[in-house]
């Protein structure tokens, strides 16, 4: 009895998120591109909470680095813990920290954490058609604005699964990134070297490149990618941090080289759900 | 208040400042379609530029390492259509099998 009941309820789980559905489908009728989500949604959120599985467990071994990274640079808990709530940006927290305890300034501190970050800018653009909703809610979602959860933000076509996969993957991360970095805190410190000797630097490259690839499908994006890898590499060597990533960006100009912004049907963001890994 | 602490609240206020602008300010709202055109096309250059800057990146110097060997392996499994977890496995055990031979 309790099996079978056990077993109904293990159909799909009602939504997981308080964050309401999806208001930006009563807005977009006029594209009239929504009706394709009626089909499959529990395939493509299942895809999505797999995929958010796997990137949030590539995750945690950087959370244990920053917590170990946090005590050696001579942060209390609170401040470690603190920094993993409220910032909230890995590379950030982690440039931060490296200053403060190589005994820079806090403002040099501060203004490399913030140049690391200004890429959450443009994020926000990309996600912010899928993140409707109220003042408070549209705020709150803001928070988990990371590399990560955009990544699988954009995995999919619709507005609807990708405000889902956002916030599975920003959640996700969010909750493993702040115990991990108070168990880096409280039991490791050499960690450093545990990263290191199983390879596990590669993990966040690695699922880059696999976001990255069901694109790469599409002659436009294929350019985009490419000059946007070539741009962000040659800047490396003469700019800080994180500007290298930002502007890459400007290779969405290169698309242009290849034709009009919008040469098919308007059926972007192309087709990414084809081939995607895992399927 | 300590310095860890001063930097820790203007990063934080900076930094939601910069994810939340988007929401906040466009909100649901489509951009022109042409400009839309455009946003479409940034992951591709994010995603591209992280993976390759986080592979022979480090701080402000390109260093080939053992990363590249892992990297390499994820293109091969990806090419070979390997599911998500699998192609980071693959990646970082090729990347400590290079560390532990070389």
């Amino acid at each position: 009895m309790q099996r079978s009941d056990r077993w109904a309820y293990s159909g799909d789980p009602t939504p997981i998120f308080p964050l309401d559905g999806c208001p930006s489908v009563r807005n977009d009728e006029s594209t009239g591109v929504q009706e394709v989500q009626v089909n499959e949604p529990d395939a493509t959120r299942r895809r999505l909470r797999r995929m958010a599985i796997s990137i949030t467990a590539a995750v945690a071994p950087f959370g244990i680095v920053f917590g170990a990274a946090a005590s050696t640079a001579g942060l209390s808990v609170w401040e470690a813990i603190g920094s993993s709530l409220f910032v909230f940006g890995g590379s950030s927290q982690f440039a931060a920290v490296e200053i403060l305890g190589d005994g820079g300034s806090v403002a040099a501190a501060a203004l490399a954490g913030l140049l690391l970050n200004v890429r959450s800018l443009a994020f926000g653009v990309i996600m912010a058609p899928a993140l409707g909703g109220a003042l408070w809610k549209r705020a709150a979602m803001s928070q988990l604005m990371i590399d990560e959860s955009t990544a699988v933000g954009t995995a999919s076509d619709d507005l609807a699964s990708r405000r889902y996969g956002y916030l599975v993957g920003g959640v996700g991360v969010f909750v493993v990134w702040n115990l991990t970095t108070l168990v880096g805190f409280l039991a490791f410190s050499g960690a450093g070297d545990l990263i290191e000797d199983l390879g596990l630097d590669v993990a966040g490259p690695a699922a880059f490149l696999a976001l990255l690839w069901p694109r790469l499908a599409d002659r436009r994006q294929l350019v985009v990618a490419v000059t946007g890898a070539v741009v962000a590499v040659s800047l490396v060597p003469f700019t800080a941090p994180g500007v290298p990533i930002l502007a890459s960006m400007s290779a969405v100009l290169a698309a242009r080289a290849v034709g009009p912004w919008r040469p098919s049907a308007p059926s972007e963001p192309t087709d990414l759900s084809g081939g995607q890994p895992g399927e | 208040m300590s310095d860890a602490v001063i930097v820790l609240v203007a990063l934080a206020a900076g930094t939601f400042l910069l994810k939340s602008a988007g929401p906040l300010l466009l909100g649901a709202r489509r951009l022109p379609s042409g400009l839309q055109a455009v946003v479409d096309l940034l992951p591709a250059a994010l995603l591209a530029s992280l993976a390759i800057v986080s592979t022979v990146g480090d701080a402000r110097s390109i260093v080939l390492d053992a990363r590249i060997v892992g990297i390499v392996v994820a293109g091969l499994a990806l090419w070979r259509r390997a599911p998500f977890v699998v192609v980071i496995v693959l990646a970082s055990a090729a990347t400590a099998l290079t560390r532990l031979v070389t």
